[in-house]
């Protein structure tokens, strides 16, 4: 059996802070789309005719997101579109750089003599399940933020308890429980899909070493497309739900 | 039984029991959507689009089983 690790494993220490190969992915990723963003939002004031044709794959892109978003965000869309989307290109392209040959495969040694062992240099961010309860935190964190600051807080705590009648606040309760709740299920939704999928293609690549891996890549493709779109769309709705008034 | 044969069998009792309800759900979700689809096919987008929230909600359930299992397999 090929060797399978839960955690995430420390490459080295940068002055006490353990720096895990996950993090070095993620590093990774956030330059690179830095870099893209960063020449996408230089060319937006250039003339037509100016710009490059990176520019307009961008531009078709977000476009898609933005219709995609639309109705399920409705007249909130100016406010969550920034947060929705930048979750979805995030969890979409980190997804997508934890398929790429190289990634889990490269070996580095760790420590000295007799107790050396080699682990991976580069590790899937989302197959690490710190990132993922942090981005669930970020969601639900975000929602209740935006929530407070357009409702006003006394609104917002009417959506929790009003002393109506007993029933309802119980269930106000239980609605803050849920809102817990809510960042435990998008962190392991999130991290048992992507790592699932890595051992799904560990383990098969273990037993039939040619080629019959290749259309559980194409599956894990669909899947961290599909795990993108579903974080994106359960922050959008949840903002959507802390956004409108209580009935 | 010993430690090691009992903790196989649990891993495997654990994802095999457990994904029963979830594909149940999925299955009746899947076929409520292409119900409603088919009866009018103009709705088709806003279908599609609460199916895939449904199905997510639905799905988690199952991963948290994966999650039970894989952390006692690799643990």
């Amino acid at each position: 059996m090929p060797h399978i690790s839960l955690k995430a494993e420390k490459i080295f220490d940068l002055f006490g802070l353990p720096i895990t190969n996950s993090y070095i992915t993620s590093i990774i990723v956030i330059g690179l789309m830095f870099l893209v963003f960063y020449t996408y939002k230089k060319q937006v004031n250039r003339p037509p005719g100016k710009k490059s044709t990176l520019f307009y794959i961008i531009q078709y892109v977000i476009n898609a997101i933005y219709d995609f978003f639309r109705p399920i965000l409705g007249d909130k869309i100016d406010i969550c579109f920034p947060i929705a989307a930048s979750f979805f290109l995030y969890i979409l392209l980190v997804n997508w750089f934890g398929l790429l040959p190289g990634v889990g495969s490269l070996l580095i040694k760790v420590g000295h003599g007799e107790e050396h062992h080699f682990i991976p240099l580069l590790r899937g961010t989302t197959a690490d399940l710190n990132t993922t309860i942090g981005l669930g935190m970020m969601s639900v964190i975000l929602s209740q933020y935006f929530g407070i600051s357009t409702l006003g807080i006394k609104e917002y705590v009417k959506k929790f308890y009003n002393l109506k009648n007993p029933i309802s606040f119980f269930i106000g309760t239980l609605e803050i429980v849920s809102e817990f709740s809510k960042m435990l299920s998008f962190g392991f939704r999130l991290f048992g899909n992507i790592f699932a999928g890595e051992v799904v293609i560990s383990v098969i690549a273990f037993l039939i070493p040619v080629l019959a891996t290749f259309p559980f890549l194409m599956l894990e493709f669909f899947v961290g497309f599909m795990q993108a779109v579903i974080f994106a769309t359960l922050t959008s709705v949840f903002m959507n739900m802390a956004m409108s008034k209580a009935h | 039984m010993d430690l090691a044969s009992v903790k196989v069998i649990s891993i495997a009792l654990t994802i095999a029991l457990g994904v029963i309800f979830p594909a149940m759900a999925i299955g009746k979700i899947g076929a409520a959507a292409l119900e409603a689809i088919g009866r009018n096919p103009e709705a088709e987008s806003g279908v599609r689009t609460t199916m895939i929230l449904a199905i997510a909600f639905a799905e988690a359930v199952s991963i948290y089983v994966l999650v039970v299992a894989l952390i006692l397999k690799f643990t």
